[in-house]
């Protein structure tokens, strides 16, 4: 390990800090363009051609306004919450490979910042993390409404991470391997939401749980929860949490196209590994797409009917999945 | 069960399909959208064809305004000076456009047929001060040949100071 190692490290964080950031900033303003557009709106147009200085007008108006803190909050856990939420976030996609090799400056740099043998685990506790920023910011806000919200975020995450984490059985099955690296180069052929289709199904519906996003958005419920655990919140702390969730969007939806489209895999990537990069943006801006879509669509479910959901439907179709993988592996052999 | 997925799936082509047909947003500031024929909005004080002006003072407005956004205050006039028809005419005519709430009651109470809402709905102010209309800001311009007032006119020609209403439309 030389210098120049350590240089190439602290590069490959710091990119995909900045694109973690900068994609939230753009995400919020996809988000507002493609909703707007499904009610059959224009959605934010001014700022900028394109609107591409909305996010950066967003962002000026949130740290002009005022903080509040509540007079009987925990102070310390309420300031804390919003960072315990976003950088868990933040670190997720560290373990998620950009490409193969490409030679730079005489240098061959792996696009990956971290190739990890227990990458799916790491993904599993961290995501588990974020989910006591959440609980801690609706306890700690001394809020009927906060806490509320966060109580549904815990007992949603607890049902939801089940089934996630079965979904991720399967590729893990069939690849043999725990490292998304592995798991992206045994979908050199095929990728396995061919071979995996429950599989990719049940991620889907459970990441959309995992995120807090309609129509699984019970911890924010507007309806019932005024805005849920981030009621007492405002400004940047507030953006904070926002960055979380739109942050999560990305990393799942990264984590969707690697596991299940193929993450970096695309025509001609061999020969052009700068493309591997490109595929995977293109697949996650689809996978974005669609939760989009589906907010756009669908009402928010009944709280009871969400766990009944989770723990009837999905957790048994999950194991059914799993057993389905296992045998199909001892028959056809996986890699 | 089969039938719920199957709506889903409907709903989601019906938000995709709706992404494609063209958003029905007025862009404002730049497009502009014809109002109603009997729409209320920033009232108007009308002149008669000579010039003179159709409100004679006499603060029915003020009264019939559930609001209370009207302040009128009326003063003598002469053949020499001369404002509108008959004795009296609005020396001060103000309406807090903050207060209004665009009722009618104004029009329906006046005489003269002297104010009407018409058309103009971008009211918006950057003081309370600046809310208040006065009677300049809402008295309807003079075209020529009619000229402006005060005018001097010959005397006894104009003392009624109601129009002889003949075959009301409205």
């Amino acid at each position: 390990m030389d210098a120049g190692m350590i240089i190439e490290w602290v590069i490959k964080a710091i990119a995909i800090l900045i694109f973690c950031t900068a994609g939230f900033a753009y995400t919020t303003l996809y988000e507002r363009k493609v909703l707007a557009r499904m009610q059959v709106r224009w959605g934010p147009n001014r700022a900028g051609p394109l609107a591409s200085l909305q996010p950066v007008a967003d962002g000026i108006k949130l740290i002009f306004k005022e903080e509040l803190i509540p007079a009987n909050a925990d102070k310390l856990v309420f300031i804390a919450a919003p960072i315990i939420t976003v950088i868990p976030a933040l670190i997720i996609t560290g373990v998620v490979p950009w490409g193969n090799e490409i030679v730079l400056f005489g240098r061959t740099i792996k696009l990956y910042l971290a190739d990890i043998n227990v990458a799916i685990l790491y993904i599993m506790s961290i995501t588990s993390i974020s989910v006591y920023g959440i609980t801690l910011a609706g306890w700690s806000s001394n809020n009927k409404y906060a806490t509320l919200g966060g109580l549904r975020a815990t007992s949603q995450m607890i049902s939801y991470e089940l089934a996630l984490g079965l979904s991720f059985v399967g590729p893990i099955l069939i690849a043999g391997s725990m490292s998304l690296r592995d798991i992206v180069l045994a979908q050199e052929n095929i990728p396995f939401i061919l071979i995996q289709p429950l599989g990719a199904i049940i991620f889907m519906i459970a990441t959309i749980a995992e995120v807090n996003r309609a129509p699984f958005d019970m911890p924010e419920a507007e309806q019932e929860l005024t805005a849920g655990y981030h009621t007492e919140y405002s400004g940047m702390k507030f953006a904070l949490f926002f960055m979380a969730e739109y942050i999560k969007m990305i990393a799942v939806s990264t984590i969707g196209a690697t596991l299940f489209l193929g993450g970096y895999y695309g025509p001609f990537v061999d020969q052009l590994p700068w493309l591997g990069p490109i595929y995977l943006i293109a697949k996650v801006v689809i996978l974005l797409y669609g939760l989009i879509w589906i907010r756009a669509t669908l009402p928010r479910i009944r709280y009871d009917r969400l766990m009944a959901f989770g723990w009837k439907i999905l957790f048994p179709l999950a194991l059914l999945n799993v057993m389905l993988t296992a045998i199909g592996v001892v028959i056809f052999g996986g890699e | 069960m089969l039938k719920g997925i199957f709506e889903i799936f409907r709903g989601l082509w019906q938000t995709f399909r709706s992404a494609w047909s063209e958003p029905v947003t007025i862009q404002y500031p730049e497009v502009k959208r014809q109002v109603r024929q009997r729409f209320r909005g920033r009232h108007v004080l009308k002149r008669y064809e000579n010039g003179l002006e159709k409100c004679i003072g006499c603060s029915l407005c003020a009264a019939a305004c559930p609001a209370d956004a009207i302040f009128v205050e009326s003063s003598e006039q002469t053949d020499a000076e001369r404002y509108s028809p008959g004795e009296r005419y609005a020396s001060t005519y103000e309406i807090n456009m903050l207060r209004c709430i665009f009722c009618g009651f104004c029009e329906d109470a006046c005489p003269t047929e002297a104010i009407v809402l018409e058309d103009n709905y971008e009211l918006s102010f950057y003081d309370r001060r600046s809310a208040i209309y006065t009677k300049e800001l809402l008295l309807e311009p003079v075209y020529p040949p009619a000229k402006t007032t005060p005018q001097k006119t010959p005397p006894g020609k104009f003392t009624r100071s109601v129009p002889e209403m003949k075959d009301p439309i409205d």
